[in-house]
């Protein structure tokens, strides 16, 4: 377990993939069966535990500490699992045991005994503290003769097993043994909280390189395997034979755009590319083949390779091919594109229930093709994929697959002027759904990752406001500990005058050091605090305005102010500008006649929105 | 309140300025200038520039002028540790805080009634200043910047050998390790010398005043070459101290695939160490963690415990839950040597906490 541990723990930390990859291969070669396939099953979400919830931990803690630290630690840290590895502490966890004084007690009289200040390379008396070797060899922690360090595959092992009511006492007995990182890498793995950076992917990536063998292979057999995967191990290491069951339908990389700039323009020649919407949805990638018994096997996959086919069952049923496609996951009512906001209704339900696919129909909107009856396509020239797609969509005639069209233009100014207005340049209706163009080099073969050049992505200009930030929260993942999500408001006449109303809530836009400043601020002018959430000060004379970008606007029974932004994010904080001059709800009733009629009201003026 | 609070409460007082003296007639720490200063240590944001007359150990004034100039204050007034001085109505004791080289608690005495101001203070081993005291007083004042029952300090040496382990193992990469010029920067390479590690230590420009400060002081620290400009390409495998604003930057960039360390007591909290980009964070700290904050007020026996700044709700609630009267006293200017450090920019419009060169920039150049 340990060394799983500081394995999560330093990719935690390591930004480079290929650092990722190298930590996780040297792991995988030095660790023994089956503990290294219990991590690799770790590492690709394989691993699921019924009872091990959130609770459970909370629960632990609360036993063994005041609630009053706990919260506020809990507050502090903003991750549930750090902050129980950090308190965790048997058997007292707020208070070390009682120590004798070693250095004589304290003086009674400052003055009498304070030592002349020596030098420190003459070796003044160490401290003593908790944190330093003890002086004499006894033990530090109060927790007694060492307790039994579990492997991970123990730990597997015990969670699988262990019934409901032995389960916190087996965890509290772990915690006990392990050490800070153990402690919390356990806590994360039992959580399934394990975000550490590394797609299913990239596990695979790290364990072909322990051979020499190709990620896709790996995508091959490992349909039907099953941890702690001996036979995977065995086989990139040569020491045995390539695992049957190869996966029928696998998963392929998918190719990534670049985002284009107006100076990309210059150098590109409009009549080496074909233009396509870019649809407001979830990027998948649809994949149906035959196993050796001839039964076709179908999958969904996210665009990381995390297998998805049980959210969508509506989808896999209509996957009646042998193909791979690419493609954009939407919600189709009516033969009409819904807007992001009502997929997020659907990816939001845990349970997939019958209600709910008739409510939420999922969508597949293709715009390539990767392979087709166990014939490989990515090499081909997109032009030649485009055409087999075509064909093949139209011999499915599946109601829910269709083909993403494309957009024809002679001139970027063409282009430019359908990216304005896609429901005049034959979207109709789904102009909704659509957040911009792509821009596809006709000769491009389909190449993994984002290779710059091939593919580009031409987002629409986002409308600003100056609104006023009134509530903070404590972010995900490596921004747990800072109040990185705001929600703002903007100004509307009320009885009693001006007053403030909530209009978005957004968590990204900024910098790094513009993030510390902000949380600063929050912390700084907390005037309320609701469980997480801190209400800041605000008002005509006080608060901070934020100047938010977002892509559209939608009418909303949920929100006080009546509308909901979609994608808002912090363009620009606004240190210098006094609260009484943000926007007022007007101009976002503005926006949202004219985005009725199907225009952009700011147009290519992105500064004059909040001025 | 009892008889004893009340007269503390006299003794000492909060004003614009921090914490005052009546009797005395002095400020401790003053965050703006005063007549008369008593300072506990050299971080710019106890020890300011620009007071009548200071107080306070050879080291700390002697600190005090290589960050400020020989003319930092109107006049100085060496504090002997143990000596105890009248100052008008009240006595006054420095005794070692264990923070950084010079640092002092400062006891202040009136009749029966003995108050602490501990400044900052740490229990954990530093072979670089003399270790802290614990004073049995009425009043004690701490500061609380880990003053939550999840910090914890780990063993020093055992962050220094993980700095050295992957100096050994990455000797195709350069570590640069950020670390405040005043105290940790001296710390982290005293406890690289003990662990054996017998290289030389590259200096970022900004921290050689103060080494060679710490050196002269009789601070064994070995060879600490400062890096020029056009030798970083050249530091592979070496390890290289600088201020924590300088480890994003330009200039760390042009070290050989650089592996970015961080010695602070906030690398505890995996988000703040990741929020700031490093990849080796060193959990190495001059404040005290929660068990010795605890332990601390335990040892001086005080009924009463005023917490000036960090996380003193916690702190506040654990003494109240044992039955020791506390307040916080939400003082402000405080904490920065660090949380400023962490954000890798100095406050605005206050002294760099990390002394010289405080754009990384001008350090570039001038290094
Ligand atoms: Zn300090």
């Amino acid at each position: 377990m340990n060394r799983f541990a500081h394995l999560i723990d330093r990719i935690g930390y390591e930004p480079r993939r290929n650092a990722k990859i190298r930590l996780m291969a040297d792991y995988f070669r030095h660790t023994p069966d089956p503990e290294r396939g219990f991590a690799l099953a770790a590492l690709t979400g394989a691993l699921s535990f019924r009872h091990a919830k959130p609770n459970l931990i909370r629960g632990l803690m609360a036993e063994r500490s005041d609630p009053a630290l706990f919260g506020l630690s809990w507050d502090y840290v903003g991750d549930l699992s750090e902050t129980v590895a950090l308190m965790w502490r048997a058997p007292d966890p707020e208070l070390p045991a009682p120590r004798a004084e070693p250095d004589g007690g304290a003086p009674q009289n400052p003055g009498a005994d304070a030592r002349p200040h020596a030098s420190g390379a003459d070796g003044p008396a160490p401290g003593i503290g908790h944190n330093n070797p003890p002086p004499d060899g006894e033990p530090i922690a109060p927790e007694g003769p060492c307790p039994h360090v579990p492997a991970l595959s123990e730990v597997v092992e015990g969670l699988a097993t262990a019934g409901k009511s032995e389960l916190p006492r087996l965890v509290a007995t772990w915690l006990d043994a392990l050490d800070e990182t153990g402690r919390w890498a356990l806590l994360k793995l039992i959580t399934s909280e394990l975000r550490i950076g590394v797609s299913a992917r990239l596990a695979k990536t790290a364990v072909a390189s322990l051979g020499d063998i190709a990620t896709d292979e790996v995508e091959h057999v490992w349909h039907g395997l099953e941890p702690p995967y001996r036979e995977l191990f065995a086989w990139v290491e040569g020491k045995g034979p390539r695992p049957e069951g190869v996966n029928p339908a696998p998963f392929r990389p998918p190719m990534l755009a670049h985002p284009v700039e107006d100076e990309d323009f210059a150098k590109l020649d409009p009549a080496l590319f074909g233009a396509e919407w870019k649809w407001d949805g979830i990027r998948l990638q649809a994949v149906a083949g035959r196993d050796p018994e001839g039964r076709l096997v179908r999958r969904i996959y996210s665009r990381t390779g995390e297998d998805v086919s049980k959210a969508f069952p509506d989808l896999v049923e209509a996957l009646d091919f042998e193909a791979a496609l690419d493609g954009e996951l939407l919600i189709v009512r009516e033969g009409r594109v819904q807007s992001f906001n009502v997929l997020q209704q659907r990816l939001n339900r845990k349970a997939v229930t019958p209600k709910m696919i008739a409510e939420y129909p999922a969508h597949l909107r293709c715009y390539d093709i990767l392979a087709e009856g166990g014939e490989d396509l990515r090499h081909l020239p997109f032009a030649d994929r485009r055409i087999r797609l075509e064909s093949l969509i139209g011999r499915i005639g599946a109601p829910g697959i269709d083909l993403s069209p494309t957009v024809p233009f002679g001139s970027w100014e063409e282009l430019a002027e359908a990216r304005r207005d896609p429901a005049g340049a034959g979207a109709g209706p789904d102009a909704d759904a659509i957040e911009g163009c792509m821009l596809k080099r006709l000769d491009s073969p389909y190449l993994p990752g984002r290779p710059k050049g091939p593919w580009w992505k031409w987002k629409r200009e986002p409308f600003l406001v100056d609104a006023v930030m009134m509530y903070a929260q404590r972010g995900h993942g490596k921004r747990s500990s800072f109040y990185s999500d705001y929600t703002f408001g903007v100004w509307r006449e009320s009885a009693g005058g001006p007053e403030l109303v909530p209009v978005g809530k957004a968590y990204s836009g900024f910098t790094d050091q513009e993030l510390l400043k902000l949380d600063r601020f929050v912390r700084n002018n907390t005037v309320n605090r609701f469980g997480p959430v801190r209400e800041v000060g605000y008002g005509p004379d006080k608060g901070l305005v934020l100047e938010v970008a977002f892509e559209g606007l939608q009418r909303s029974g949920r929100h006080k102010s009546g509308v909901a932004m979609r994608f808002p994010r912090i363009n620009r904080i606004r240190w210098d500008k006094p609260a009484g001059e943000a926007d007022r709800l007007e101009i976002l009733e503005r926006i949202l006649k004219k985005g009725e009629t199907g225009q952009h009201p700011l147009g290519g003026a992105p500064a004059g929105g909040g001025a | 309140m009892s008889g004893m609070a009340t007269r503390a409460a006299d003794l000492l007082t909060l004003t614009p300025q921090g914490l005052y003296c009546p009797g005395g007639d002095f400020h401790v720490d003053p965050t703006r200038p005063v007549p008369r200063a008593l300072i506990t240590h050299g971080h710019s944001d106890h020890a300011r520039s620009g007071h009548g007359h200071v107080m306070a150990t050879a080291e700390t004034l002697g600190i005090m002028a290589v960050r400020y100039g020989a003319d930092f204050a109107g006049a100085t007034q060496t504090a002997e540790l143990g000596e105890v001085v009248r100052i008008g109505e009240v006595t006054v004791t420095f005794v070692p805080a264990g923070h950084v080289l010079g640092s002092a608690q400062i006891v202040i005495e009136h009749g029966k009634c003995r108050l602490v101001v501990s400044g900052d203070y740490k229990r954990g081993r530093d072979p670089t200043c003399l270790p802290y005291r614990p004073i049995p007083c009425d009043v004690f004042i701490t500061e609380a910047t880990f003053g939550l029952p999840v910090f914890r300090h780990p063993d020093a040496r055992a962050e220094t050998d993980k700095l050295i382990e992957s100096a050994r193992l990455f000797p195709e990469r350069a570590h640069i390790v950020g670390a405040y010029a005043l105290g940790k920067a001296q710390r982290v390479m005293a406890l690289l010398r003990e662990a054996g590690y017998d290289r030389p230590i590259y200096l970022h420009g900004a921290m050689e005043r103060l080494t060679a400060f710490y050196k002269d002081h009789g601070v064994a620290l070995g060879e600490t070459p400062r890096v020029a400009p056009d030798d970083r390409a050249k530091l592979a495998g070496e390890i290289v101290i600088c201020p924590p604003s300088a480890i994003q930057d330009l200039w760390a960039r042009k070290f050989p695939d650089p592996v970015t360390a961080f010695a602070s007591g906030w690398m505890r909290v995996r988000a703040r160490a990741r929020q700031k980009g490093v990849e080796l964070p060193l959990v190495i700290s001059d404040h005290c963690d929660w068990d010795d904050l605890c332990r601390s007020i335990l040892e001086t026996g005080a009924e009463e415990v005023w917490v000036t700044h960090g996380q003193e709700d916690a702190l506040v609630h654990w003494c109240l839950s044992r039955g020791i009267r506390a307040r916080p006293l939400h003082m402000l200017g405080y904490g920065d040597e660090e949380a400023e450090g962490q954000a890798g920019e100095a406050a605005a419009g206050a002294p760099d906490p990390d002394g010289a060169a405080a754009d990384p920039a001008a350090a570039d150049v001038a290094a």
